[in-house]
């Protein structure tokens, strides 16, 4: 074993307190390092944390950022996301493979440049779009990637790529990236002025139980798409057993078609630590951690910055704002790649050091969460409402919005649109007005709550956005007049297929067979009783699968056929002479034709 | 607390003890709920999905659902058999599954299972995966084809062996079980007095030369459908 990768190992883990619990950063910190984590790696770390190697290589798996094989210093991942795709991504991905020399799944030959596709890297409304190891270049075209692709073959480093940089603290210099937030509506509650640190004090005056009461009475759910009632999760946390509590901020979202928090991240972190702060006092938590997903590494060093100007000014650590014996802080935990870690016990296993796999319940995480002690987990949007409930009252943030839903959300819009970006509407708008603000009057369809949610048509287009009615966690697609909806579906269940954990039957393997059926439907092959098949095995996936991720996956497929059943009616059709349209044997021959250098002879009746 | 919990599986009253799940109660009234991941004495790993019952409406999974005071369980009902029918069918499509020249034919979970449901071939595609063979132990044989990734292996190994011999990798359709080594199960510790030799339901990791001590016919399922021996206990 070369003495390089040892040492370097040795630090690392030393550096994490040799604890298995911060595989996470342990294995991140090696991949960046060698471009791998290899077996004499694994071996090492297993060795520096006292583990088993097996299940340092179960950790390296999972995760989409981590790889046992070598990668160039350089990994471009061109996101493959379906509005990535409706922007030109597959141009762009052609213009890849020619510039590099390499194709997909490849590493160049000077070993310097990787080339992949990662799913929605949660730049939507500014797509095609692609990773260079941390940094984002987006809107990409043919000729930006010959720009592209020969400046970062004179230094091999991401941080020196030419470009523009974007509004806001996106031109920060901890930031340096070309992202723009496209901030298109401001409501009152996330991107009104307001005055910072308000809702916190108002907080500190009050007891923990107050501030709970507070919350409930402001019927604050959570804006991550589960709606859960954040004051009723922090009632279940504090009243928990046990004396050590923790607060988690999902900041992990990776629904294709979701950006809005990477908004909320670049403008509203301090509002963000502000709401996690007011939380562990609510919770009794003096320790939180932001999960942040590996896309959004390039804010990282920003919101490290924002954190140790909160601690030099005492809005976080020990007495805060002068209150004795309230302690808190805030450390940030980075993701590696998986869509999974959303769910929030997947979450809290991938913050232990683990895969990222979903957790049984019960325990919930209330009772039993990180490391075994009562654990909240609130989406950063959620965690964003609550210093504005604190700042204002309870009786002002339900001023707007529906009867059901209070407030505002935040809505990130994508797709055949003319204004792409985040929105902040009132709970309650109908799906008719919002189409008209982002200029998509056309619209086929639309695809709400991300593809874990609904496709929906004209028909439903009178209906409002809320939890009663249209829930979202706030990734909304427009599809235009022109597009297949079938061929959505399936590559969105493209996406499912992929981000499976594969704990579960249903999920590994049904979602597998979903997509199988619909490109048979889609080549043409398909027949009325694969609808029908479709249909039951969607269900059955749906009712049976262990966690949020498999129980919404059919979505796509369930809510395709049953709005735009016409569509596959059109694709599929009964053959006449009874038999299955399935196998076609010259196709099949051919490439044995083609190693053979002559035809088959194929009898027909 | 009381120390009894009265709930009905299909109208039939139950009683059970605080802190069991539905099919820990079910399995002592004698009511068999199917499954396949789940087995005594191991933390109920709830992947197999096959032991879904509907509590108060809601689907969730008898081996790790806890029992509460008046719940209603729905388990023999037509669509949950479909529901179970078509997890049955995903698993045998998913890998490679050849019961005429497994040596496991007859004490086969996953075949009793489908026996047991009426299902004499799948009705899905078959996926003819690649999955590895690792004939490198001296006693012991991993066929991963025939793998379910139920998890007993590793549970056992872990929690009661104390080996940590296997874990699972890879995620999706790409999950499978490792072994504790760089390449080969010849390179861990692993016995086969192991507890996690013992624990395949299917005939994934098996024990070498004595596949068929028992001739088929005169196996376990053979005679007698799987779950019978619950069913013999019903009061």
């Amino acid at each position: 074993m070369s003495v390089n990768l040892t040492s370097a190992i040795k630090e690392i883990c030393k550096f994490c307190g040799n604890d298995r619990t911060r595989m996470m950063d342990i294995v991140r910190a090696v991949q960046q390092q060698f471009g791998q984590v290899s077996d004499e790696a694994m071996n090492y770390i297993a060795k520096c944390v006292n583990c088993h190697r097996v299940e340092v290589e179960s950790v390296v798996s999972f995760y989409v950022f981590l790889s046992k094989k070598q990668k160039g210093g350089v990994v471009i991942r061109l996101c493959n996301d379906v509005v990535d795709k409706m922007s030109g991504s597959e141009v762009v991905a052609e213009a890849f493979e020619k510039e590099l020399g390499i194709k997909f799944g490849q590493t160049t030959p000077d070993g310097k440049i990787t080339l992949e596709y990662a799913p929605c890297i949660g730049m939507c409304d500014q797509s095609p779009a692609a990773l260079f190891n941390d940094e984002i270049i987006t809107y990409l075209s043919t000729d930006k990637v010959k720009e592209v692709v020969a400046d970062i073959k004179k230094h091999y480093d991401p941080s020196k790529l030419k470009h523009r940089l974007g509004d806001g603290h996106n031109a920060d210099e901890l930031v340096h990236s070309c992202v723009h937030n496209n901030i298109r509506n401001k409501g009152r509650v996330i991107f009104a002025e307001f005055k910072p640190e308000a809702g916190l004090k108002n907080a500190l005056a009050m007891s923990s139980v107050e501030v709970i009461n507070e919350v409930k009475n402001a019927r604050l759910r959570g804006r991550g798409g589960a709606g859960f009632p954040t004051g009723m999760k922090w009632q279940f946390t504090r009243g928990a057993a046990g004396e050590k509590k923790y607060i988690i901020c999902n900041a992990d979202e990776g629904e294709p078609g979701t950006f809005k928090d990477r908004v909320l991240l670049t403008e509203r972190a301090d509002m963000l630590f502000e709401g996690m702060t007011i939380g562990g006092y609510a919770i009794g938590a003096d320790e939180g951690i932001l999960y942040l997903r590996g896309e959004y590494a390039y804010l990282r060093k920003f919101l490290e910055k924002v954190l140790a100007d909160r601690r030099s000014r005492n809005l976080l650590g020990k007495d805060i704002l002068g209150k004795k014996g309230f302690n808190f802080d805030v450390r940030i935990q980075m993701g590696a790649g998986a869509y999974i870690c959303g769910e929030e016990t997947s979450l809290i296993s991938s913050c232990e050091g683990l895969r990222g796999d979903p957790k049984t319940r019960p325990p919930f995480p209330a009772q039993k969460g990180y490391l075994g002690k009562p654990t909240s987990v609130n989406n950063v949007e959620t965690l964003c409402c609550v210093p504005r409930v604190l700042e204002m009252g309870a009786a002002w943030f339900v001023e707007v919005g529906s009867a059901g839903s209070p407030s505002t959300k935040l809505l990130s819009v994508s797709g055949d649109c003319k204004q792409p970006g985040v929105y902040e509407i009132p709970f309650g708008v109908k799906v008719s007005e919002l189409l008209k603000m982002v200029g998509a009057e056309d619209a086929q369809a639309l695809l709400i709550g991300g593809p874990s949610g609904q496709i929906v048509g004209s028909a439903d287009f009178q209906r409002t956005i809320c939890y009663d009615d249209l829930a979202t966690g706030g990734a909304v697609v427009v599809f235009g007049p022109e597009r297949d909806m079938v061929a959505v579906a399936a590559d969105y269940m493209e996406f499912f297929v992929e981000e499976s954990c594969g704990y579960c039957t249903p999920c590994r393997a049904g979602n597998v067979l979903l997509k199988k059926y619909l490109d048979k439907i889609l080549t043409g092959c398909g027949e009325p009783e694969d609808l029908d098949i479709l249909q039951k095995l969607g269900e059955s996936v749906k009712i049976t699968s262990r966690c949020g991720l498999g129980q919404t996956s059919p979505n796509p497929v369930l809510t395709t056929l049953k709005n735009f059943r016409k569509s596959y009616e059109t694709k599929v059709k009964k053959t006449t002479n009874g038999m299955q349209p399935t196998f076609d044997i010259r196709k099949a021959v051919k490439g044995a034709e083609t190693i053979a250098k002559r035809d088959s002879v194929i009898f027909v009746k | 607390m009381s120390d009894q919990i009265t709930f009905t599986i299909d109208g039939v009253e139950v009683k059970g003890k605080p802190g069991q799940t539905i099919l820990e109660a079910a399995d002592a009234a004698g009511i068999y709920i199917p499954r396949l991941c789940f087995m005594k004495d191991l933390i109920p790993h709830g992947s197999c999905r096959v032991c879904t019952v509907f509590i108060n409406g809601r689907p969730q999974a008898a081996c790790t659902q806890p029992i509460t005071e008046g719940a209603i369980v729905e388990n023999d009902t037509a669509e949950l058999k479909e529901h179970r029918k078509n997890i049955i069918d995903m698993l045998f499509v998913e890998g490679n599954h050849f019961c005429m020249f497994c040596e496991k034919s007859g004490n086969c979970e996953l075949q009793a299972m489908a026996y047991r449901l009426g299902i004499s071939a799948p009705k899905y595609p078959y996926l003819f995966p690649k999955r590895d063979v690792d004939a490198t132990h001296p006693d012991i044989l991993i066929d991963r084809n025939r793998c379910i990734l139920c998890g007993r292996c590793v549970e056992a190994s872990r929690d009661v062996d104390k080996k940590t011999i296997f874990e699972f990798v890879g995620r999706g359709a790409d999950k499978k079980v490792a072994v504790n080594a760089n390449a080969d199960l010849k390179d861990t510790d692993f016995k086969a007095t192991d507890k996690a030799a013992d624990v395949c339901p299917v005939g994934c990791i098996i024990k070498k030369r004595v596949g068929f001590a028992i001739p088929v016919g005169q196996r376990k399922y053979d005679t007698k459908p799987i779950g019978s021996d619950i069913e013999a206990g019903k009061k």
